[in-house]
């Protein structure tokens, strides 16, 4: 039996980690083209609710995932008109579309409180009655997107031309536009990336971990997910062991109920967002400052010198 | 390939010598930015083969005319062609077109490698590895050498250069343009710099080499055009006109600009010799008597991960001495001045490292060591030397933290203040230094200016200007003339002279040769952290070629070739 009970943790963390992953892939391509959102939470929320709400209206479940990343790659969108066209600050403007975000999709959803679905199935295993460790590789078609991402966005930053010009745009925009580049092309399709990820993050919220909606349900979700990008110093494959990380400090709330440990729950709460908390003061030490591949311009905002 | 190369060198040489439609021809070009006219009409020719220099002053026009040329800017009026063809707007179309540029600020991208750089430049879906080969065939054919798999962040000033310049001739390009190209390289770089100019021109390419340097432009280039102000006031012959007619031609008739002009470019120079020959230098070392700054076995890594520290630096300097510290920028001199200034302290043990007025001041803070009488003039104007959004008495009153025996009493009482801003004797204090230094553009605003409002040059002078205000026992500068156009840089050096002739002791850290033998009593040259023995300048003031032979010596030690670096006669240097 305690080997079932150590699958299935194995599968919570999993089933944990995909929101955290497919935000951080997206955020990590917005920030290597040298813009900082910090409206990943509203971005997912409003993902979140889109995608309960068109799956509660049609049915299907892959109308739902589309249409929320339609709506978290829309709505990112008006961050980029704030800080690409009117050159608004990058912090400010993704504040403030958390904040819109949060109280948008409240509204769309407040129909919906209440209303239940049977989660995503899982993609089968073929033959996974035979052993119960094959088990493991049952997950939610979502899972598997989320590792095809940063596979994707690896290869994309590293060995796509167009991932060249992203990071060169990153790096310093003023020279990427002397070159002939459009640098606010570049980062307006970036941005939208990272909305569309977010937007998939927050549906995998509301129709797979816990099928249903409420108010707020990220709960810190797409600020763990920026702190995440800082975590792997910008580099997708460091996003796998960070989100893996985080999902197991997440999940250790509801297991330690069960193994009845002496700790208030509350204590195993709060851990993640304390873990985050460690983490960025451990690699803003100047040792780790120095090896991160911070992009140069991130934040800055771009004014076409003519 | 031999028979190939010539024949098309041949060919290169007939079409240079025989087709006389231009290859590039600016008409009536004008644009105006508000109420300034930054370009006024102005026509240029390019033949095919010829290198034309474009001269000018800072704002004379000549950026705004080659960000014309490069689709940057959209002009008022005028038009552009290329080979007959009018150019279309936009960069791309200038590129596609032929026409590339080497900028003054180099484009290129710290955290990607040079292959991934030259990429981004080139444009086309050629794979990595080709990429690779044709770059290194071109770098063969204009004999210079570049690291390809480096990050650019760790490559030197020089490599950064030769990057730009092979991403330009990759392109095969019809026009280059190349903006101030050697105001970041040794002498010996630039030596290899002009072999590549001339060797593209002997392959066709029309080449625009905008320069103030005239020494420069004589030795390489066949016509020129003079801008003044926005208009074309002169299209002199390099090759027959003296060199202080075309100085006049760019600066108009400014008798302070012309006198330092004159000394800074040596006016005997007939000949057109690689080595440019040295301009007039202080003639006397001054008596030691006094030390104003005693640096013994200073040892101090940079702060940064690609930066470069400091190992076993010595010198001093005198009451009444300017001393140069020549060096590429990025050997070490962010560490040095960060050090000096008190920006950042020396550990614990090695306080006795520095002794600014015979005291040990290592462990002390930018204001202790102001107290002691250091005035410092940094490199970067706005952020390290004026807040941009504070008027300029503001700005005074920042470095006004105490008594100070300056000669002035006006400037002694009103910095004692008790804890209370006295705006009115600030602003008194700022119309003097505005006055002194003849600062423009604070005209309307007099003390009330917003620093950021000035341009580069101004604000240099007027930040020269404040640190000289409390009379100083030391002044560091660093590359105090950096962008500055020549009438500024001379009333900035004409106020180093006077601060020494009054007795302080000033360091001058500079990249530019020319301006420190113009002023220093002695130099040594920081490489790769390291300080050379300095040179007394005064040994080789005698003949031409001690002259040359010190700036050769001087050009050698900043590539790091100089033999070793390190200061065998450390006892000798006080």
């Amino acid at each position: 039996m305690l080997e079932i009970s150590w699958l299935a943790i194995a599968l919570t963390i999993a089933a944990a980690s995909t929101p955290l992953l497919l935000a951080a892939a997206g955020e990590l391509v917005v920030e290597r083209a040298g813009v900082l959102n910090l409206g990943l939470e509203g971005m997912m929320l409003m993902g979140a609710v889109i995608g309960f709400i068109v799956k509660v209206e049609s049915g299907s479940w892959f109308v739902a995932c589309l249409a929320a990343a339609c709506v978290g790659a829309l709505f990112s969108q008006a961050f980029a008109f704030f800080v690409l066209t009117l050159r608004a600050n990058q912090v400010a403007a993704g504040l403030a579309l958390t904040i819109l975000g949060g109280g948008l999709a409240a509204v769309l959803g407040a129909g919906y409180v209440g209303v239940s679905l049977a989660p995503m199935p899982r993609i089968p295993v073929v033959g996974s009655e035979l052993h119960p460790w094959l088990g493991l590789l049952e997950h939610s078609p979502l899972f598997w997107l989320g590792l095809l991402v940063v596979v994707g966005v690896q290869w994309f930053l590293f060995h796509s031309r167009a991932g060249l010009v992203l990071r060169a745009v990153g790096d310093s925009h003023d020279s990427a536009h002397a070159l002939g580049y459009s640098v606010l092309k570049v980062r307006a399709l970036a941005i939208a990336f990272g909305g569309a990820m977010a937007g998939l993050g927050g549906a995998y919220l509301s129709l797979v971990h816990t099928p249903l909606w409420s108010e707020g349900m990220t709960a810190g979700r797409g600020w763990i997910a920026l702190a995440l990008v800082v975590f792997a110093f910008w580099r997708p494959w460091r996003l796998l062991f960070g989100t893996f990380f985080f999902a197991s400090v997440t999940i250790l709330e509801i297991y330690a109920q069960g193994f009845s440990l002496a700790v208030p729950p509350q204590f195993f709460a709060m851990l993640p967002y304390l873990a985050t908390i460690a983490i960025l003061v451990f690699l803003s030490s100047a040792y780790w400052r120095g090896r991160s591949d911070a992009p140069a311009a991130l934040g800055k905002t771009f004014a076409p010198p003519y | 390939m031999e028979v190939c190369g010539c024949v098309f060198v041949t060919c290169a040489c007939f079409m240079a010598t025989f087709d006389v439609s231009p290859l590039l021809e600016i008409r009536a070009i004008s644009k105006r930015f508000g109420d300034l006219t930054a370009n006024d009409a102005i026509s240029l020719t390019l033949r095919r083969g010829e290198i034309h220099a474009l001269i000018g002053e800072n704002g004379a026009g000549k950026s705004t005319l080659m960000q014309i040329l490069y689709g940057r800017i959209t002009p008022d009026a005028g038009e552009i062609l290329l080979e007959g063809k009018p150019l279309a707007a936009g960069t791309a179309a200038a590129r596609a077109a032929g026409i590339t540029m080497v900028f003054q600020q180099f484009v290129l991208f710290e955290a990607l490698t040079g292959l991934e750089n030259l990429r981004l430049g080139l444009g086309n879906g050629m794979k990595p590895r080709a990429l690779r080969d044709k770059a290194l065939a071109f770098a063969e054919r204009y004999g210079f050498w570049v690291e390809l798999d480096r990050r650019v962040s760790e490559l030197s000033a020089g490599e950064h250069q030769r990057l730009e310049v092979l991403r330009c001739i990759m392109q095969e390009p019809k026009v280059l343009i190349m903006d101030e190209p050697t105001s970041v390289l040794t002498p010996q770089e630039a030596d290899g710099l002009f072999e590549t100019i001339r060797l593209l021109a002997r392959n066709g390419t029309g080449i625009v080499y905008i320069s103030h340097k005239l020494r420069e432009i004589r030795a390489l280039c066949e016509r020129a055009t003079v801008l003044r102000r926005g208009r074309v006031v002169a299209r002199p012959d390099p090759q027959k006109t003296e060199l202080d007619a075309m100085a006049r031609a760019m600066l108009g008739d400014d008798a302070v600009a012309l006198a330092d002009l004159a000394e800074t470019e040596d006016k005997a120079t007939g000949t057109l010799s690689a080595v440019p020959s040295v301009p007039t230098m202080p003639s006397v070392l001054p008596p030691r008597e006094t030390t104003r700054l005693f640096v013994e076995g200073l040892t101090l890594p940079s702060v940064h991960r690609q930066g470069v520290g400091l190992s076993d630096i010595s010198f001093s300097v005198a009451a009444g001495e300017i001393f140069g510290i020549a060096g590429i920028a990025g050997n070490g001199q962010n560490t040095l001045l960060e050090a000096l200034t008190g920006e950042r302290l020396l550990p614990h043990g090695q306080e006795q490292a520095i002794r600014l007025q015979g005291r040990a001041v290592g462990q002390l803070g930018v204001l202790a060591r102001r107290r002691l009488g250091l005035a410092t003039v940094p490199e970067d104007r706005h952020g390290h030397g004026a807040v941009g959004d504070l008027t300029l008495k503001e700005n005074i009153l920042l470095t006004s933290t105490h008594v100070t025996h300056g000669e002035d009493a006006l400037v002694r009482r009103f910095a004692c203040s008790g804890g209370w801003l006295r705006l009115r004797r600030a602003g008194m204090v700022a119309e003097q230094v505005l006055a002194r230094f003849a600062i423009q553009g604070a005209e309307a605003r007099g003390p009330d200016t917003l620093a950021r409002k000035l341009s580069g040059g101004n604000l240099q002078r007027f930040i020269v200007g404040r640190g000289l205000l409390h009379a100083p026992d030391l002044l560091l500068v660093l590359q105090p003339t950096w962008g500055v156009d020549a009438h500024a840089a001379a009333r900035i050096h004409q106020a180093l002279r006077e601060a020494a002739e009054r007795g302080a002791g000033v360091l001058l850290i500079s990249q530019d040769l020319d301006e420190l033998l113009a002023l220093s009593h002695r130099i040594a040259v920081l490489a790769r952290g390291q300080l050379s023995r300095p040179f007394i300048c005064a040994d080789f003031k005698d003949s031409p070629a001690g002259k040359s032979e010190l700036r050769h010596a001087l050009g050698l030690l900043m590539t790091g070739l100089g033999g070793t670096s390190t200061n065998p006669d450390r006892e000798k240097v006080l």
